[in-house]
């Protein structure tokens, strides 16, 4: 008979990691016993060539319509089923995935009796829900050939720069006035020592030169809609109050404002105007006006200092849409703000300053023009203490667990770098243990204690406090090492602050819905097989915005979002899972129930019909609508109520336990 | 690993439980609580085993009947989870579903079933931990509440 369901099951060993625990016979032979239930094997791994072998062979020899393998979760391995069993023509949504590993053998490594018991009862689960699947063709939706990028950081800038490069539309939208983000603030990068802005501005002017990136700058995503290959995306354009199109970027405005405020490019170590930009090399070149601190006093706007008449009081913010099919996320990160541990007084004392203001003291385009001095007087210091792991690598509650992984070598980057200009500087860093992990950052360490006489001390810190005469700072400690306690007198305490995640991450995963990960940054499908890729189809993430690195981590991982994304768009067209909702118009009493549960305004209504109808290319597959129905008039593909209840049904037959 | 020689020949017969162990059905949501239940398992963090998985895309789909149906059918608890409000993958049906949870459980106890029986949790994709800590936790009230009221093999 055709119709005859006849289920084949593969039970995985994956090596030791199932059946080191599971005892993989019994339920094997479990299997055999199920209703439906044509056969039963085991393997020692189901997805290798071999394991898939296996099942295309039965399904070829007509013993088997359907397949159960239970093996690791369907969220790892589901697409390779599937992929094997439609190459040998049976329709790839009558597979299912019985997760024995990350849900059994994993998480009762000694309990082999309890795993094996639930290896069973997940087992029986997918054969009774299999027996009930019908089969499903998937939908192919076009890709928009376009590209959002959210950031403009090295990583986003480098993502943007290799789609575009590749032929794709790309918009990159950038919150503050100008591209660069953090690199920008930096002086000389470790461990080449190559100047930050030599090779990054060149960067930011491809980006803006560049006729298939379409830059938006002081721009914030404010909604996204729609799906893989076709999202819909409202940008804000925040008024800068000088029309770009007019403005020659010549500066007067500039240099004519009577009122400053304090630069947050430069951390507060130096002012700017009301109307400004960033720094010199700023991309794009156009001024922004502050309007917190703008007093409207009109001199920029008068034709002696603006001629072109570019500044505008009244412009307005602008929304703007755009079509993309695909969207990187690579928003960085913020330096972590020491206010909060009182114990190093990073607000209280003067000298005490973050890695951060260091890096804007060391810089030529910076406050003090690459010449650092204590912000009491102005001096040049003469003895200096990095303290590392600062807001990083610790336990108390709101602190970050994680190690930030740029730390220790900022730190040796900035010691070496202030020893070349006071080579009689004594220079100390407290550390807990020094990560130099990368390429070439191990002889960059062994240069920094050898060649530089840097000091390094392991031990951190437990009290810092002001001398009163010169406004030094007293800081002690512990050598762990020597074991001894440790008092010293030093001009200017640099705290090596770590990253974390921005405050607007969250709003950020909720407009893409997307995920974060416990120390707050965006989280990546797979820690290892997909590390630029989110869980939410067509969104990749790129740079500090997935997790603490530094620039030839982020540039990599840039290219590899961008490479994602370039598959999809090159592809033109994706595949997604049938599993939207279907009316059943027979049931249906048009109580319009339904309509108000979609947050997708995917259900619209049949007024001559009487019946609810579904726009299954806006039905994103959540089956809310589903769960509503007081007719059960509507069902959800792949999650139909007979294949639920026939899971619950097939797991507690007999009373459950075995 | 299984040996050779442990390898049962044959029809299989099923080694019954002895003694009562809880049985909770879990329905998570497929893009958090499922995916932080894999976090678990990568993580290797140890539970008891009491728990079973049933996946669903959101937990806007779990029906109120499937917990009763659960609940008939024997099992000693249903523990549903989806993602915290505002991660939904599908924007908000988790917060329908923790609408309409409280409003099963009220009815369930009317019905004389202990309000402790169904629980309705976020986990999030990186909450690993805090689902095996609800899990142990749960086992442990369902231990004390005893077994479920339909539960056809062991009576209370
Ligand atoms: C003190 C210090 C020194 C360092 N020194 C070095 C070094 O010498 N060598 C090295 O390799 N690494 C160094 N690093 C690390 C380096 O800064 C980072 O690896 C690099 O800047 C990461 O780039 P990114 O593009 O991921 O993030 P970012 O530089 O943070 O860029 C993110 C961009 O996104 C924008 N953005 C954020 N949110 C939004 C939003 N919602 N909408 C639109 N735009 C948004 C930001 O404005 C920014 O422009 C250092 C870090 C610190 C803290
Ligand atoms: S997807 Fe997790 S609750 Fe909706």
């Amino acid at each position: 008979m055709a119709d005859e369901i006849k289920i084949g099951v593969y039970v995985c060993h994956c090596g030791v990691n199932i059946a080191g625990v599971i005892n993989t016979t019994e339920v094997m032979e479990f299997a055999k016993t199920l209703p439906h239930v044509a056969l039963a094997k085991e393997y020692k791994f189901m997805c290798s060539d071999n394991g898939q072998d296996l099942i295309k062979q039965d399904i070829k020899d007509g013993l088997i319509n359907r397949v159960v393998v239970a093996a690791c979760s369907p969220r790892m391995h589901e697409p390779t089923f599937r992929r094997t069993v439609s190459s040998v023509g049976m329709n790839q949504f009558l597979f299912a995935q019985a997760n024995i590993r990350e849900h059994a053998s994993w998480v009762n490594m000694k309990d082999p009796e309890g795993a094996t018991r639930i290896a069973k009862d997940h087992l029986r689960m997918q054969v009774a829900k299999v027996a009930q699947l019908e089969p499903l063709e998937t939908q192919v939706v076009q890709v928009t050939p376009a590209s959002l990028i959210i950031g403009g950081g090295i990583a986003g800038m480098n993502a943007a720069l290799d789609l575009a490069d590749q032929g794709f539309d790309v918009y990159l939208v950038e919150k503050e006035p100008t591209i660069g983000g953090h690199m920008a603030q930096l002086d000389k990068t470790f461990p080449t020592m190559d100047c930050s802005a030599c090779i990054l501005t060149p960067k930011m002017v491809d980006v803006n030169q560049h006729p298939k990136i379409h830059l938006m700058a002081y721009s914030e995503v404010e909604d996204v809609e729609g799906y893989v290959g076709n999202f819909t995306v409202t940008v804000r354009k925040k008024s800068k109050y000088v029309d770009s199109e007019k403005c020659t970027s010549c500066g007067e405005c500039i240099e004519n404002c009577p009122v400053t405020a304090p630069n947050e490019f430069d951390l507060g170590l130096a002012k700017r105007k009301a109307v400004y930009i960033p720094f010199p090399q700023a991309v794009p070149g156009v001024p922004t006006i502050d309007m917190d601190s703008c007093i409207k006093c009109g001199i920029c706007a008068d034709k002696s200092v603006c001629e072109p008449e570019a500044i505008d009081y009244e412009m307005k913010d602008e929304l703007v849409e755009i079509e993309v099919g695909t969207i990187i996320v690579a928003t960085g990160y913020d330096p972590y703000d020491p206010t909060e541990m009182k114990e190093y007084a990073f607000e209280k004392y003067d000298n005490v300053i973050t890695g951060m203001q260091m890096e804007r003291l060391l810089s030529s385009y910076g406050p003090t023009l690459g010449k650092p001095v204590r912000p009491s007087d102005g001096t040049a210091p003469h003895t200096l203490a990095w303290l590392q792991c600062v807001g990083s690598r610790n336990f108390r509650p709101g602190m970050h667990n994680y190690c930030s992984r740029v730390c220790c070598m900022y730190a040796m980057k900035q010691a070496r770098q202030y020893k070349e200009k006071h080579p009689d500087a004594k220079i100390y860093i407290f550390y807990m243990d020094i990560r130099a992990f990368g390429k070439g950052y191990e002889e960059f360490y062994e240069i920094a204690s050898r060649e530089y006489g840097i000091t390094f001390v392991r031990g951190r810190l437990a009290e810092v406090y002001e001398s009163p005469d010169d406004k030094s700072i007293i800081i002690r400690g512990e050598d762990t090492l020597m074991q001894t306690p440790i008092e010293l007198k030093v001009d200017m305490l640099v705290l090596s602050v770590g990253v974390e995640a921005r405050p607007d991450s969250d709003k950020i995963a909720q407009l893409l819905t997307i995920q974060k990960s416990d120390d707050g940054f965006f989280l990546e499908a797979h820690p290892k097989l997909r590390p630029v890729d989110t869980l939410t189809a067509g969104i990749y993430v790129a740079g500090v915005a997935q997790g603490p690195k530094d620039i030839p981590d982020a540039v990599a991982q840039a290219k590899g979002a961008a490479s994602g994304a370039a598959i999809l768009m090159a592809k033109g067209e994706v595949e997604i899972e049938p599993y939207y909702s279907v009316v059943d118009a027979a049931k249906c009493s048009g109580c319009k129930a339904c309509q108000s549960q979609c947050p997708f305004g995917a259900i619209g209504f049949d007024e001559q019909a009487n019946i609810a109808t579904i726009n299954i290319a806006k039905c994103k597959g959540c089956g809310t609508c589903a769960a509503t129905c007081p007719c059960q008039a509507i069902s959800q593909n792949h999650f139909k109520e007979p294949q639920m209840v026939a899971i619950i049904n097939g797991v507690l037959k007999d009373g459950g336990l075995y | 690993m299984a040996k050779t020689d442990e390898k049962t020949e044959g029809n299989y017969k099923p080694k019954p439980l002895e003694k009562w162990e809880p049985f909770i059905l879990g329905i998570f949501c497929n893009w958090c609580t499922y995916a932080g239940a894999d976090q678990a398992g990568t993580s290797r963090m140890q539970r008891p085993a009491n728990l079973r998985v049933m996946r669903v895309m959101c937990s806007g789909r779990v029906e109120p009947q499937w917990v009763m149906e659960a609940l008939k059918q024997g099992a000693d608890g249903v523990l549903i989870s989806g993602c915290h409000i505002g991660d939904c993958h599908y924007v908000e049906g988790n917060f329908k579903t923790a609408r309409r949870m409280p409003l099963l459980i009220k009815m369930l106890e009317q019905l004389g079933i202990h309000k402790d029986r169904v629980k309705f949790q976020f986990v999030s994709a990186s909450e690993g931990a805090e689902l095996t800590e609800i899990v142990d936790e749960f086992v442990a009230d369902l231990k004390k509440i005893g077994p479920g009221p339909f539960n056809k093999k062991f009576k209370k």
